[in-house]
């Protein structure tokens, strides 16, 4: 017997129950389809725009940095300047996401931009989040050659864009978009649900920023 | 709570002793009938009361303790209300004689009816009685421990405090984590010796600190735990149970004497 | 690493003589209780979160064989593998041969407190693979050769002195002169060394806070990202899960999320909640090449059913520990093994043997602490409380111990004789405890006498008093 067979026969035997039980397989059924939502709580549901300020003040409280601006157009011009202030590098790792590419990159002449996965070399890296979440302050990223899972953690300043029209109020909406984009029970290889940037408190229960992922995190909220 | 609603005109308190009490501290069984005839409550003292059966219970002998649960039973079912001046036999009675006597067709309803009637000293005088004050004097900083058992198995906390407010002279101070266990545990305290005592230090620099004169609790096994520790410690710290001082009744030196 | 659970009355009396520990376990009472007190206050929904908690688990518990099966199906669906492993044993086996397969040298590690369980990192090392643990506490006491001290924070037991040492004492490739003194050093030198590992690494083993039915996804829950880096370099990510890590849907998830870190380090999330499902897609650019799970059962089938089952629902917040006051006097060395606190003196027993775990739910003054906090509503004191019946029945517990409750429960049954019992002892104890009325010493009560004076009794009992006075009532009611 196979150690699935082993395990499971032990697992029904403690229940007491038999694996053509219906009304269990049926029970089993319903939830997996049906995804009941539980209990959300009251914080997160606003309207949008009250939202999108909920959202920055709780990032802000994670140690994110956050800057809001009116168009996507302006982002460059915002990295830009973050990059300047803080004496980093003109330079910036970004994936294949067509938001982002269609940003004009070419009016920050002195920004070299690269793409792909980043193999941690690079100061900075740039995404652009699925969605957000208003409640904890949490953005959602989703892995692929738009944005890059190791561009979220290898780099040691990681930029994220923020469409204010994707911030949710609860994490449940958010799970929701993302059946929406890749189909019920279906999922990317990874989702990243990041909330401030890395930090540890290990030594001495004293909270450092900056443990393996990235020590800063800055968010530009658009629209 | 509808207690008070329900409530008949006397109702007919079976007093509850319980072993500490009874071997230790006879003054707050005493207290304990004052208070309760003074809330217009007739009291009897059931003689074949013994023990509720905690350190059986405690120490996994299910089989003594269900004989002892169904002689405590017996004993008291016929009351209106069981009433006992600790917040862990009250437990006992209440929430743990169900739990032992479930499935038995016999003693299962019988436990339930039982553990109906039963309550925590100060709760019952505040939350059936409806007491909302004592005419008792006392001159002097006081502190309130809440034993575990009372708190977290039967919401203690908030009727202690309110009679002790009212009391004409007092002044009621909180030690910090005045929530935190003092370290007794019944058996817990002869088993463990070591890091009982650990935890009893902790509690007894919290209640140095908290400035008080006297220390109040409602379970005698916490007082006699701390109170003992104080006295070892050189503390001038009093120690009484909150039924003495809430019946006025302090003429009895206090536990484990003075410092 | 050995097991010491037995010796916990020794270990414990090392723990209390230890000043350097006394001192890092104030930082658990104070920090952890704080922090979810404040996050809990923020948060109205919370004790209505935590009944759902409680009940989405029950469920998934009670349908436990088919939620595994739907899991399974889904994770190799998204093309991923499914190991199941019954014992330790197999677990290891399972993991030493998905290394071999590809060579392994170097194996990154997340926390796993299952790793721990089942002996992974030595039974790695002896099989020719270094393991390297990237969560900051666990590389700690790894370097320290050490069980962890916590389940949330494993070097929680530990000065910035002791870990400067260690440092000092391992990272041998790097400058004498170097300053180490703040912590914020510390970190930097750890993530210098640690990011070299995460590169070098061909396998990254991480444990799952969930797995999800639905979709076939394994969740983990850090601040560091170091479960992140362990998972997306190296080519294969093998992920250590027990069965009981099961729910069903994302939703599920969402639930339990919101009282998982808000319990155990007062967050409202940690820094990075990661859902893993298969191996990198077509076109992903980075990304693990295979994704392996091992189900591991290793005791948890034989819970179920069981009084023990409730413990299942445990999601290892770590919140039982940082209210216990047996925990805080001792700290989780004492209790050991990996799982320590209210949790690990359920669970300890449940996994190696009350023979062998039998001390830990007896280390307990029932004060309910634990339970008054779990997220899941485990009622802790309660099965630890079936613990002991199980010794009693065996005849675990000390003679001694044994033959005085024999004795008060024979008196105490029979209400005359405990009468009699009682009034001929206080008489005894109020003469001797004279003026004072407290004693010093006492025979028989030395555990009690070594640190505490013994509060003399009334002269009389209280039944022999309220006779008197005419009170007391001998048979029923008319």
């Amino acid at each position: 017997m196979s150690g699935r067979e082993a395990i499971l026969r032990r697992v029904r035997g403690a229940m007491k129950v038999h694996a053509g039980d219906t009304g269990r397989a049926e029970a089993v059924q319903a939830r997996l389809a049906n995804a009941p939502k539980g209990v959300i709580p009251a914080r997160g549901q606003l309207a949008r725009s009250e939202r999108v300020d909920l959202f920055c003040k709780m990032a802000a409280k994670l140690s994110a940095s956050v800057e809001r601006v009116s168009a996507s157009e302006a982002v460059p011009a915002s990295v830009a300047s973050y990059l300047r202030e803080r004496n980093l590098p003109a330079a910036l790792r970004m994936g294949a996401d067509p938001r982002l590419v269609a940003m004009p990159w070419n009016q920050q002449g002195a920004l070299e931009v690269k793409s792909g996965a980043s193999d941690g070399n690079d100061e900075v890296g740039l995404s652009h989040a699925s969605g957000a979440v208003a409640e904890t302050g949490t953005l959602v990223m989703t892995s692929g050659g738009d944005n890059p899972t190791t561009i979220n953690f290898l780099p040691e300043h990681h930029i994220v864009v923020v469409d204010a029209a994707d911030i949710e109020g609860d994490l449940e909406a958010a799970l929701e978009r993302l059946r929406a984009r890749f189909g019920k029970g279906e999922m990317p290889r990874t989702v990243n649900l990041i909330s401030g940037p890395s930090r540890s408190g290990d030594i001495e229960q004293k909270i450092i920023l900056g443990a393996h992922g990235p020590r800063a995190l800055h968010l530009i909220v658009v629209g | 709570m509808n207690d008070r609603a329900s409530k008949p005109a006397a109702p007919r308190v079976g007093l509850f002793v319980t072993c500490l009490v009874d071997l230790f501290r006879p003054t707050v069984g005493f207290a304990a009938i004052k208070l309760l005839e003074e809330a217009g409550c007739v009291v009897e003292v059931p003689l074949a009361q013994t023990c509720c059966g905690q350190p059986a219970y405690n120490s996994g002998d299910r089989a003594d303790t269900r004989a002892m649960a169904e002689n405590t039973i017996q004993a008291f079912e016929h009351f209106d209300f069981v009433v006992a001046p600790s917040g862990s036999c009250a437990g006992m009675l209440k929430l743990h004689y169900p739990d032992l006597l479930k499935g038995d067709a016999g003693w299962e309803a019988r436990a339930l009816a039982f553990s109906d009637k039963v309550h925590e000293l100060t709760s019952f005088l505040v939350d059936v009685c409806g007491l909302t004050g004592v005419a008792a004097t006392l001159g002097d900083t006081v502190t309130y421990h809440d034993s575990c058992s009372g708190l977290r198995e039967l919401g203690v906390r908030a009727q202690p405090r309110r009679l002790l407010a009212s009391i004409e002279g007092v002044r009621l101070v909180e030690m910090r984590e005045a929530d935190v266990c003092c370290g007794f545990g019944g058996t817990f305290c002869v088993k463990y010796p070591d890091i009982s005592n650990a935890i009893v230090t902790k509690k007894t620099e919290a209640i140095d600190a908290s400035g008080a004169k006297t220390l109040l609790a409602g379970d005698l096994g916490c007082l006699m735990n701390m109170a003992g520790k104080l006295r070892r410690q050189g503390s001038k710290v009093e120690v009484r149970h909150v039924a003495e001082v809430l019946a006025g009744m302090t003429d009895t030196p206090p536990i484990a004497g003075r410092g | 690493m050995e097991i010491t659970s037995p010796a916990f009355k020794q270990n414990s009396a090392a723990a209390l003589a230890d000043g350097q520990l006394q001192k890092a376990l104030g930082n658990v009472r104070a920090g952890f209780i704080d922090k979810r007190r404040k996050a809990i206050d923020a948060l109205p929904e919370f004790e209505q979160l935590r009944d759902n908690a409680r009940d989405i688990k029950d469920h998934a518990l009670a349908h436990l064989d088919l939620y595994l099966e739907a899991y399974e199906a889904k994770v190799l669906a998204s093309g991923g593998k499914v190991h199941w492993a019954e014992s330790a044993e197999d677990a290891r086996r399972i993991v030493i041969d998905i290394c071999k397969s590809v060579n392994a040298r170097t194996v990154t590690k997340g926390k796993s407190m299952i790793t721990e369980e089942i002996g992974l990192n030595d039974f790695l090392s002896e099989n020719g693979v270094r393991p390297v643990e990237t969560d900051l506490g666990e590389y700690i006491i790894q370097l320290r050769n050490e069980h962890p001290s916590h389940i949330i924070a494993p070097a929680v037991h530990l000065n910035k002195e002791q870990v400067e040492a260690d440092f000092r004492r391992v990272h041998t490739h790097l400058p004498d002169t170097r300053s180490l003194e703040e912590p914020e050093a510390l970190l930097d030198e750890a993530r210098t060394v640690l990011r070299e590992e995460y590169f070098r690494a061909d396998v990254g083993i991480t444990g799952a806070n969930f797995l999800v039915a639905e979709t076939g996804s394994s969740i983990i829950v850090t601040n560091e990202g170091n479960g992140d880096m362990t998972q997306i370099l190296p080519r294969i990510h093998v992920v250590m899960a027990s069965i009981e890590k099961i729910v069903p849907t994302l939703e599920d998830a969402a639930q339990i999320l919101r009282v998982l870190a808000r319990s155990a380090t007062g967050q409202e999330m940690s820094v990075y909640t990661t859902l893993s499902t298969g191996p990198r897609r077509a076109g992903d650019p980075d990304g693990p090449e295979e994704y392996h799970v091992v189900l591991l059962d290793n005791g948890r089938s034989a819970m179920l059913g069981t009084e023990f089952q409730d413990m299942l629902r445990c999601i290892r917040c770590g919140a039982c520990m940082n209210h216990c006051p047996v925990y805080h006097a001792v700290g989780g060395h004492a209790y050991g093994w990996v799982y320590p606190g209210p949790m690990g003196a359920v669970l300890t027993p449940s996994l190696i043997g009350v023979d062998k775990g039998g001390q830990l739910p007896n280390a307990s003054t029932f004060c309910g602490r634990c339970e008054s906090v779990c997220p899941m509503h485990i009622p802790l004191p309660k099965m630890m409380r079936h613990w002991r019946e199980r010794e009693f029945e065996r005849g675990l517990n000390p003679a001694t111990q044994r033959y005085g409750l024999k004795l008060w429960a024979f008196v105490a049954r029979r209400p005359a004789l405990y009468r009699l019992a009682t009034s001929l002892t206080v008489r005894a104890l109020a003469l001797f405890g004279g003026r004072r009325h407290r004693f010093r010493a006492l025979p028989l009560a030395g555990g009690w006498t070594k640190y505490r004076d013994f509060p003399a009794p009334e002269a009389r009992t209280f039944m022999q008093l309220a006779k008197e006075k005419g009170l007391a009532a001998k048979g029923r009611a008319p």
